[in-house]
């Protein structure tokens, strides 16, 4: 903090404005999609009408609420199920790939470095598109040659996982290479030395150190599986995440439902954020 | 014995990162250039040819809507700049202790939230029957409901909310590592604070803008729910027609064409940053 420097009150003054204008921008449209969730009336907009809690609990027409919207409540287990593969996946690769990062020295390692970051530059629909075509041949291949039907390899939950933990991966190897760095490898001498097989030390030693950066890696990796549009939007079949069925809501026309589902959202969203960052708090 | 085993277990931590990198990176953007490169002329008869890449320059539609995406990703990525950069100097600098961390998180929670509902809270406010329109009205600042959405403005509202956590984190790292007495000195050399900013804090946190800049443009150049879903159905955006050959006309070589200029658009702006700004691609996606 910079003290000591002379200023005029009125600059600092504008200063602050400027902060606080902006910290309201940033607030205003979440603020403004949780007050509509709880309006009586079955467009998210002003008068406001009474507060109510049909939107989530409801159970009559037109006021059908979260709790009882089955196509809802069937994408939000979709995104689910989603979510945690590609969170199991991801942390597995983004582990091993940690240690050959971090302990391996061989040729091409920073060609293969720069490519284990490419996907954070692809954008989103690409990614998708890409995805999409090499399994469709692969699909037409595969089911030309053999005969047999490879559903996996059409738009559907496989490819979404696949898809997803595409460029999540990146996301998992980035936190976990960066407390395996900060371990002493003399920790794991010494369990070698008191007579401890090579895996039996990496088990009994490394892994639990590096198990903070893992379930926050594993966190992340929720959060971003859940809310990711562009990838999923190219490979989605018949059972669409949330996302996908919030959006096609929207593009009919938006009812509070859509507020009440994102209020969840929202605080789901935050208090799995927050997780992510105590669990890395902790490493230190 | 012992240097086959750890060949071995240099091997089974090598097979998941090439699995992945291979399956799902490499082989499908291979894949889809070839896509690209085929013509159809009869029923599943193709040729190889540039013809897709014809379609995109002889189409004024295409190329325009191409230009447009780029130079409304460089003022999105401009205008997050300049409004990112002084809170971002504010937090560093301006604060300490709680405060401080309590600033950076309520910039950080915004963007654990989905884009979806992000977007969604934009379209409540700007609507003709928004927020925004009803609030005006009965301050008595307009006559009759405004409509704010479905023009490039709320685009660009919305491309600046959504990218603007990923400029103003790498200007708070940035600029975190500037040492006080340095800004001091300047005054105490009696500096104006302009030249200070300019002399000083710029080229300090040019690391910082540099790779805040390069994601918050990507980031718009493939963004897709913000142009669509605020920019109404006759905002042109080139990620809604790279969706729109795949799955509403199925013409996936023309699709794939467009996939791939939009790839090597945002390849080749991340290459020209990295290159003026002489820095590494892992250093800078490390921020």
């Amino acid at each position: 903090m910079i003290t000591g420097i002379p200023q005029s009150t009125g600059f600092k003054w504008a200063y602050k404005a400027y902060v606080t204008l902006f910290f309201i921008y940033l607030a205003l449209p979440l603020a403004t999609v949780c007050v509509f969730a709880f309006n009586d009336s079955v467009f998210p907009s002003l008068p406001w009408e009474g507060f109510t809690w049909a939107w989530f609990f409801g159970n009559d027409a037109p006021y059908i609420g979260v709790f009882h919207e089955r196509p809802i409540l069937r994408s939000i287990v979709t995104s689910g199920i989603v979510a945690f593969w590609v969170s199991l996946l991801a942390v597995f690769v983004g582990t091993c790939n940690a240690f050959l990062f971090v302990r391996h020295e061989f040729r091409g390692k920073g060609f293969l470095y720069i490519l284990m970051l490419l996907p954070l530059i692809i954008p989103g629909i690409i990614l998708g598109i890409s995805i999409l075509v090499f399994s469709s041949s692969a699909a037409n291949f595969l089911e030309d040659a053999t005969g047999l039907w490879f559903d996996g390899l059409r738009p559907g939950l496989i490819l979404v996982v696949l898809g997803q933990f595409s460029f999540i991966t990146t996301f998992a190897t980035l936190v976990i290479s960066a407390r395996l760095q900060k371990f002493d490898p003399s920790l794991e001498e010494a369990a070698l030395n008191l007579g401890a097989t090579h895996w039996g030390a990496v088990r009994a030693v490394t892994l639990p150190f590096l198990f903070p950066a893992m379930a926050a890696a594993g966190v992340v990796a929720v959060l971003m599986s859940f809310e990711n549009f562009n990838t999923t939007l190219m490979l989605v079949g018949s059972d669409a995440p949330l996302t996908i069925t919030m959006f096609d809501r929207l593009k009919l026309g938006s009812t509070p439902v859509l507020n009440a589902v994102s209020l969840l959202l929202i605080v789901v969203s935050a208090l799995l954020g927050l997780a992510s960052l105590l669990l890395q708090k902790r490493e230190d | 014995m012992s240097s086959d085993r750890s060949k071995l277990a240099f091997w089974l931590l090598m097979a998941p990162l090439l699995i992945w990198l291979v399956t799902l990176i490499i082989l499908p953007h291979v894949g889809m250039f070839l896509v690209s490169l085929r013509e159809k002329v009869g029923v599943r008869e193709y040729e190889t040819s540039f013809a897709n890449y014809a379609v995109f320059f002889n189409e004024p539609l295409y190329w325009n809507t191409f230009a447009r995406t780029a130079y409304m990703s460089i003022a999105s990525t401009v205008l997050t700049l300049l409004i990112g950069f002084p809170i971002a100097y504010y937090i560093a600098k301006l604060t300490r202790g709680r405060t401080k961390t309590t600033l950076f998180l309520m910039c950080l929670i915004p963007f654990w939230v989905s884009e979806l509902v992000r977007t969604f809270g934009w379209m409540i406010l700007l609507r003709e029957t928004g927020v925004i329109s009803n609030v005006l009205q009965y301050l008595g600042l307009i006559g009759g409901p405004v409509e704010m959405l479905y023009n490039d403005a709320a685009i660009m509202t919305g491309l600046v909310y959504t990218s603007m956590l990923f400029m103003v984190v790498p200007l708070i790292t940035t600029l975190d590592s500037l040492d006080d007495s340095l800004i001091e000195a300047g005054y105490d050399l009696g500096a104006s604070g302009f030249s200070i900013l300019r002399e000083i804090v710029i080229p300090h946190a040019m690391p910082g803008i540099v790779s805040g800049c390069i994601v918050v443009f990507m980031l718009s150049l493939g963004n897709y729910l913000t142009p669509i879903l605020l920019g109404g159905k006759d905002s042109l955006w080139f990620t809604g027609l790279i969706y729109s050959q795949f799955i509403t006309r199925f013409n996936w070589e023309l699709g794939s064409a467009f996939g791939f200029l939009l790839l090597g658009l945002s390849s080749l702006i991340v290459f020209v940053g990295l290159k003026l700004s002489r820095q590494s691609l892992g250093k800078t996606m490390a921020q």
